[in-house]
């Protein structure tokens, strides 16, 4: 147990996103509501993102930026006191995927209430299958 | 210029699909043009980087400058050329046949139809021509949004078809970046040529293992391979018709190509097949996705739903052809690649051309179809011969290449569901031919009063564009033996030359 215990707290942004991907994962694929489950989509998107940001950080390290790197080259910069940028700026990119990703979504959910005049999908399913009968 | 050639092929698309979107502001009828002559410049432009691939070898590019693995490369050798070209034939003839039942489909919107569709085309040629393993995760990312968007154009239940094909497309995409996730965390790195370098070294940890694995996952949603296919039949056969024969050839022939570019430029083959032992559990699950397929295939009604289940079936081939692991199957699974894009797309233009003289494809209204529309069913006989495997046609070659490898490695049961699946596509389309063919159309010849209802071979661009398809289609199957030797013998690895 107290194994488990230090594994858990030595890792805890991996089990956080991993709890975090389950949720969204869990409510894209039990829940009947549309809207749920893009938000489901959303929360496994944020997990991803959060994953990334969380494997540059580390421990006692100042963001990057370098204050006194200008005017020539006076002094090393040791890497170790930085954190690494490069994950956060690459979420950036993924950061809008996932906004237009959402607002694609959300915009057939609009068209989709439109026309059957509820978000509910099983119910969306039982008007297709009267629709079904009726044409055959 | 002509060192430009990588760049330019994607920034003309990109600007273009800006421009036409003010285009449809200002006037309609400028869009068409506009998005034809950026795809036309483009193909061109793809045509001259295949010309110099064959005479220089593989071309890298820095984008910007930039040089790797900082910057973006991108990278081309024979196999992305041919599907480069390729994909913007399909974009470029699918635009000139589509002109007409676009602008009645998409009356208003048509300026948003146009800078969609030439969206989608620049995603998957990024995607086809990136040497950067998170810039193909965006560029994917391109190419499903748009697409996304363009099915969710249309009416009836293409909005909830599109809105399912989001929620398995972004499940797809969220696995293969956390892989590439994995991989930046062993190696610090996510150029392809870099990775390639790197990851030997670590590639026995489970981390890296874990990575092929999400990536894997992450294409096989992304490409509907069998029991990941949920989303496709629904999202092509619900989609707009001009829509339908755009995505339809192009997104899961682009997808397999990105399989077996993440295998071979950043993976090693030796990877995939020895220490991850993956190649046999894979051809099995494709001979499940191809019989099934079938079987699906031939429980449908309706024509577009039918081609539909066909394609599911195709994953199936290229992707058991590649995981055979040997020169036969690589080979006829990359021919497969090409000829499946031209096939796919005659299908789906015939069907197009059908559906916009009888708008319903349910197979009871092809009664009599061959006399009123000679020239589409023509077209459409080609494409069917082709997905049957007859063989003057392209389908043949592939398919040959396929079932050789198949029995090189051992296993039958992979050639044995080649053969079944293609019988059983015969008894589909011979059908389909019975009920065209011998089917009395008075009933439907005359509506309520008496008049005869004008049913009539489709327009004039659209027949062109079939032709040239079918043509293309004929002359890939004539052609086979200078298509492999001139662009899928170069790229074959040296894990696949040994008897396996």
């Amino acid at each position: 147990m107290q194994e488990l215990m230090a594994v858990i707290v030595a890792k805890y942004n991996y089990w956080g996103v991993v709890v975090l991907m389950m949720i969204g994962l869990y409510a894209m694929i039990t829940k009947t509501n549309l809207v749920k489950k893009i938000i489901g989509m959303n929360i496994l998107q944020t997990a991803i993102i959060l994953f990334y940001v969380s494997i540059g950080a580390k421990w006692e390290a100042a963001i990057p930026i370098i204050a006194h790197g200008h005017g020539g080259n006076a002094h090393l910069i040791n890497v170790a006191e930085y954190m690494n940028p490069l994950p956060h700026v690459l979420m950036l990119t993924a950061i809008v995927v996932s906004v237009a990703t959402l607002g694609v979504a959300l915009a057939l959910a609009i068209q989709i209430h439109q026309q059957y005049d509820t978000l509910e999908e099983d119910e969306i399913i039982d008007q297709l299958k009267a629709d079904y009968m009726n044409r055959r | 210029m002509n060192s430009q050639f990588p760049a330019l092929i994607i920034v003309v698309p990109l600007i273009a699909a800006l421009l036409v979107n003010i285009a449809g502001w200002l006037r309609k009828s400028l869009c068409f043009p506009v998005a034809v002559a950026a795809l036309a410049a483009s193909w061109l432009f793809s045509i001259g980087l295949l010309h110099q691939v064959l005479h220089r070898g593989i071309i890298a590019y820095r984008m910007g400058g930039w040089s790797p693995p900082w910057g973006i490369a991108y990278r081309v050798d024979h196999l992305g050329g041919i599907v480069l070209m390729l994909v913007l034939l399909v974009g470029l003839i699918n635009v000139i046949a589509t002109r007409g039942t676009a602008a009645q489909a998409f009356n208003d919107r048509l300026g948003a139809f146009y800078s969609l569709y030439l969206l989608f085309v620049t995603g998957l040629m990024g995607i086809i021509i990136t040497g950067d393993a998170f810039n193909l995760y965006v560029l994917l990312e391109i190419a499903s949004l748009t697409a996304y968007a363009l099915i969710g154009m249309g009416g009836g239940r293409a909005p909830l078809s599109g809105l399912h094909y989001i929620f398995m497309g972004t499940i797809g995409a969220s696995f293969y970046l956390l892989g590439i996730g994995y991989l930046y965390i062993v190696t610090g790195s996510l150029n392809m040529a870099d990775l390639a370098v790197l990851l030997p070294s670590v590639e026995r940890t489970s981390l890296v293992k874990m990575s092929f694995i999400f990536c894997m996952v992450g294409l096989f949603i992304k490409m509907a391979f069998f029991p990941l296919h949920g989303w496709l039949p629904n999202a092509y056969s619900h989609a707009p018709n001009p829509c339908a024969s755009l995505i339809a050839p192009l997104t899961t022939k682009v997808m397999i190509y990105v399989m077996i570019r993440v295998i071979f430029s950043i993976y090693h083959p030796d990877f995939a097949f020895t220490t991850m032992r993956m190649g046999n559990p894979i051809v099995w699950l494709a001979v499940i996705a191809i019989l099934a397929g079938s079987i699906l295939a031939y429980r449908q009604d309706r024509l577009k739903r039918m081609l539909a289940y066909i394609i599911v079936v195709e994953v199936g081939y290229m992707v058991g052809g590649f995981w055979l692991g040997n020169r036969a199957g690589f080979t006829g699974a990359v021919l497969h690649i090409l000829n499946d894009a031209m096939m796919t797309l005659c299908l789906f233009l015939a069907v197009g051309a059908i559906a916009s003289r009888i708008d319903d494809d349910d197979f009871t209204r092809l009664q009599g179809i061959f006399r009123k529309m000679p020239f589409t069913m023509t077209a459409f006989v080609i494409g069917a011969l082709s997905i049957i495997g007859v063989p003057p046609t392209g389908g043949f070659f592939s398919k040959w290449y396929m079932i050789t490898g198949g029995l090189q490695a051992g296993h039958y049961a992979f050639a044995a569901a080649l053969v079944t699946s293609s019988l059983v596509s015969a008894l589909l389309f011979f059908r389909i031919f019975e009920i065209g063919y011998f089917g009395t159309f008075e009933k439907q010849d005359t509506d309520p009063h008496g008049m005869a209802t004008a049913v009539q071979e489709a327009p004039l661009d659209m027949l062109i564009a079939l032709a040239i398809t079918a043509g293309v289609v004929i002359l890939m199957g004539l052609y086979s033996y200078r298509l492999v030797s001139m662009f899928i013998d170069p790229v074959v690895p040296a894990a696949f030359m040994g008897g396996h």
